[in-house]
């Protein structure tokens, strides 16, 4: 396997794991925040270089180089493929925006240290190919929600019932896997695949199994859920635990799952009545999206689902920041009123409107081709049923429209304080609308990546029972690197 | 040495470029800087603008007139290409789309010199202009679009400037209620634009209006699919036609549209937007050809259009509701022409109208003092006819016409009791449900967001 130039991979990840112990020391919240963005800062640095680092490899796949993880496990255990490239670097920059864009209303009851801990793990995750390395690091993550939510005295049975069945579920459907001979066996048992399945459908919050997640939102810091939701770790558990060995039906079956859970969030989100629960709705509604066209193992839907999976962490991450931003100025928000908060804070409402547009594939934003492949894979897979994945977009982006007027429209607000945009929301608010609006205009580099990632699973698909070989075409000279690097999988090869 | 077709490409760049630089600086203004551009200078970028783009969009014509060139192709290249989809941006100036520029050119100028004056000092003039200035990029990516998707993209445009610039008075819960419901009826409409394009995209493997709807030149292109396949793919059409041009049954949002600033409505709702359906309509209409029962459906709703807005407009007591009905009369009668065949006399009949109606709303707040005028120069009060229908009909008959007429034809009822009261049940009984699971999850109440409205208030109370 190829080695990236630096040891990017560990630096990210421990260097947000010495920031969340150097912060837990720390008493005074402002300088805990300080440092954190720190530590957070240089983590998001390093990501974007492994990514740069592996782009300019032109490899499937890369580790960091000086094999430290080799030493403490034998194998090298983090990996960066075409998959997992560009979100590594997605995560970093959503939990640096969030640190960064806390107001001091905010930052005593937003703990850094847990952040951090939060940010090691699910950079690990999305590092990790290694079945029993992403599910031990999959239940990891659920500890750093929870120890908030006894922190702050809230009711935590909701969210403990369903990751602890998450994680049992995950557990004793790989120990089938493995019984059966593991993923290098294409056939599996249901008995490896439907515990499999309902982990999935648990952390992904796919309807009936999504309550977990209202509730996570109700009782959490708007931050912590934000953060705990939106790098879609249970689709990129679907990709590298399911993925690979569930037969067409199976995902099929997945894919038609996460449309009825598409459609269902997209409706609950129009009768919400406070924005954070609106907030988990939409949420879930893209996330389903994600999930679907991860399913419909076509080329077409696989990429429009990378993208859109890229997409919605950048604006539905932005869209809960502007949703915070607003918190932290007006407490909890209620839609059931105008709020009238246009005035005090036009740049927000800006930010807000960019952020839901993209979300739901607005022209232009980075949300639209990913979306018009979606629907394209999907109408292809699904000719009548798959209609309704407009319909589930459509009433998102009433429901987006409808949010907006009652935020910031109405009455004017009157304050004796100043309720502007402070200059770290400013900056983080930009920088997400330009990754948004640039990756709109020039999108052909993210599709280009994301088709290479899809073409990537579809191999790891091969031979599975019920999958058509799928005949991926090539791009153009920077793409055939595809033949050689398959052979990088070869264990003969070894080190380059 | 420049040749013809490197002048034609640079100046179709101008047409296109120069309202995608007003918008990108008046969008960006906004979002970066503290304070907003200066009256005078977001005036001046807008004419600049708009006098780039007339004064390229009718060198085109001239040099197409002159070269007697009925087709230019401007190809800006493929946005977006993996081997089962392509994106290509392209734009193309015809017989349909180099009059629909020219005209959203004037228009645009006319109400945007206009809009400078009458929104002199509104708090919200530059959101006015950044809007309006989308609006204006929409309507030209769309009229001169030569792909299905770059149509969807200046269509979606148009839809999101419409709805906020009926909002615009956004301190009053009215036009922001209509804004939404605007926005309601356009999402609807995109969507089945959407289906429409991923259908297309499948039958033909692109989105090309050159694929499916032939090479020849606008209207004489034959389309390359069956009849069956362009009879759902023509309605799908026109129920996205409908959504912009308030046909039947989605007429109730344009005399909502009223609610927004008079330069607004007049250039939206009374000139352009309402006919971005029937120029669909226009653009597709070799697909119509294919399917008889399809050109009569047209018409059909096209009428039906035509003699709803017409009984409607005549019960209506505010100028504006009055004439965005009269308009919806004309753009039903356009409809209907387009269904029989008549294209040429349709792309007429929306230019004139246009022209006309745009007119008629930027005279409507003097309308008081016209017809003042008017009585003073006859000396008495403007003398009232009874109509031929009110001779014909009997007294019940006009009472009931009447109600239906004020009621706009029951339509917003209609929509309201049989779809959206539904809908709100079906998920408000969906969310009952949930709460019930997560009480007994947790053994107590679980919602803290019940407390949002109590808890929610200024900064102040919460340090």
């Amino acid at each position: 396997m190829t080695d990236l130039h630096l040891p990017w991979l560990e630096a990210s990840i421990l260097v947000s794991l010495i920031g969340a112990l150097v912060v837990s020391r720390l008493r005074d919240s402002d300088e805990a925040r300080r440092w954190a963005l720190g530590f957070s800062g240089i983590a998001l640095a390093s990501t974007i270089g492994a990514w740069l680092d592996f782009h300019e490899l032109h490899v499937v796949e890369a580790d960091d180089c000086w094999h430290l993880m080799t030493y403490i496990f034998g194998h090298e255990v983090l990996i960066i493929d075409q998959l997992s490239a560009p979100l590594l670097p997605l995560v970093a920059l959503l939990y640096f925006l969030t640190a960064l864009a806390t107001l001091r209303t905010k930052i005593r009851r937003f703990s850094f240290a847990l952040t951090l801990l939060s940010e090691a793990i699910v950079l690990a995750t999305f590092s990790c190919k290694e079945p029993w390395g992403i599910i031990a690091l999959l239940s990891l993550g659920t500890i750093p929600p929870l120890l908030e939510l006894i922190h702050r005295r809230k009711p935590i049975r909701v969210f403990a019932l369903h990751m602890g069945l998450f994680i049992v579920l995950m557990i004793v459907g790989w120990r089938f896997v493995d019984l059966e001979g593991g993923d290098q066996q294409r056939v599996h048992s249901l008995w490896a695949i439907i515990p499999l399945l309902l982990a999935i459908f648990i952390r992904s919050g796919i309807a009936p199994f999504h309550l977990w997640m209202s509730d996570l939102f109700e009782h959490a810091t708007f931050g912590t859920a934000l953060l705990f939701v939106t790098p879609i770790a249970g689709a990129y558990a679907a990709v590298r635990l399911v993925l690979p060995i569930a037969p067409d039906w199976v995902l099929r079956s997945i894919g038609l799952i996460s449309l009825f859970t598409a459609v269902y969030a997209s409706g609950m989100a129009l009768v919400q009545r406070e924005a954070r629960r609106y907030f988990c709705y939409l949420f879930l509604s893209h996330s389903a999206f994600v999930l679907m066209g991860l399913e419909i193992v076509t080329p077409t839907a696989l990429t429009g689902a990378l993208c859109v999976w890229l997409s919605i962490g950048l604006s539905l991450g932005g869209f809960g920041l502007t949703l915070r931003a607003l918190e932290s100025r007006r407490g909890r928000l209620s839609l059931t009123d105008f709020k009238g908060l246009y005035e005090h804070a036009p740049a927000l409402a800006v930010c807000f409107l960019l952020t839901g547009l993209a979300s739901v594939g607005f022209p232009g934003t980075l949300g639209f081709v990913g979306t018009e492949l979606l629907v394209d894979g999907v109408v292809e897979a699904y000719p009548y049923i798959g209609i309704a994945v407009v319909l589930a977009a459509a009433l998102n982006g009433i429901g987006m429209m409808q949010t907006y007027f009652q935020l910031f429209t109405g009455t004017r607000y009157t304050s004796s304080v100043s309720l502007q945009i402070s200059p770290r929301e400013r900056f983080a608010v930009i920088v997400l609308a330009a990754l948004l609006m640039v990756g709109g205009l020039a999108p052909q580099t993210n599709v280009k990546s994301r088709y290479h990632a899809a073409a990537e699973l579809l191999h790891e698909r091969e031979g599975v029972s019920g999958s058509p070989p799928v005949e991926m075409e090539m791009l153009d000279e920077d793409v055939p690197h595809d033949e050689d690097a398959h052979h990088e999988h070869e264990p003969e090869k070894g080190h380059k | 040495m420049l040749s013809y077709d490197l002048i034609f490409h640079l100046l179709g760049l101008c047409v296109v470029g120069a309202p995608a630089v007003l918008f990108a600086t008046l969008g960006l203004s906004t979002l970066l800087r503290q304070r907003p551009l200066t009256e005078r200078t977001i005036s001046r970028c807008s004419q600049t603008a708009i006098v780039i783009g007339l004064i390229a969009s009718v060198a085109i014509l001239g040099m197409m007139l002159g070269l007697g060139r009925r087709h230019v192709p401007i190809n800006l290249g493929t946005w977006v290409h993996i081997p089962d989809y392509h994106f290509v941006v392209k734009f193309e100036f015809d017989r349909l789309s180099v009059p629909f520029a020219i005209l959203t050119f004037v228009l645009c100028g006319t109400i945007g010199a206009f809009a400078s004056r009458y929104m002199h000092r509104e708090p919200g003039y530059n959101r006015f202009f950044v809007l309006y200035s989308l609006f204006l990029l929409g309507m030209i990516v769309t009229s001169l679009s030569g792909t299905i998707e770059t149509l969807f993209s200046g269509w979606e445009m148009v839809g999101l400037s419409s709805a906020l610039l009926v909002a615009f008075f956004h301190e009053r819960p009215a036009p922001v209620r209509n804004g939404l419901r605007v926005w309601v009826v356009y999402r609807f409409s995109d969507a089945a634009l959407l289906i429409a394009s991923v259908v297309l995209h499948h039958l033909v493997s692109g989105g090309d209006f050159d694929k499916f709807l032939g090479t020849a030149p606008w209207p004489d292109g034959k389309a390359a699919i069956s009849g069956y396949e362009a009879l759902l793919v023509g309605l799908l059409l026109l129920a996205a036609a409908a959504g912009k041009s308030a046909l039947v049954p989605f007429s109730g949002w344009l005399p909502r549209a009223m609610e927004g600033p008079t330069p607004s409505s007049a250039v939206f709702y009374g000139a352009l937007s309402v006919h971005l359906g029937a120029f669909l309509l226009l653009r597709v209409s070799p697909i119509l050809q294919l399917s008889p029962l399809l050109c009569v459906v047209v018409v059909l709703l096209g009428l039906t259009t035509a003699v709803y807005a017409a009984l409607a407009g005549h019960a209506q007591t505010d100028i504006k509701s009055a004439l965005c009905f009269a308009s919806l009369t004309q753009v039903g009668i356009i409809v209907a022409e387009i269904g029989l065949g008549l294209r040429y006399i349709a792309l007429v009949h929306i230019l004139g109208h246009a022209c006309l109606r745009t007119l008629q709303f930027v005279r409507a707040p003097t309308l008081l003092q016209d017809r003042r005028i008017l009585e003073n120069a006859i000396g008495e009060r403007l003398p009232r006819m009874p109509g031929f229908w009110e001779r014909m009909l009997s007294e019940r008959t006009r009472i009931w016409l009447y109600r239906f007429a004020i009621e706009r034809g029951y339509l917003d009822s209609f929509l309201n009791d049989y779809i959206v009261a539904p809908f709100r049940r079906v998920f408000t009984w969906c969310d009952g449900m949930e709460r019930r699971s997560t009480d007994l999850l947790t053994g107590g109440k679980s919602r803290e967001s019940d407390r949002a409205e109590t808890a929610s208030g200024p900064l102040e109370e919460l340090l």
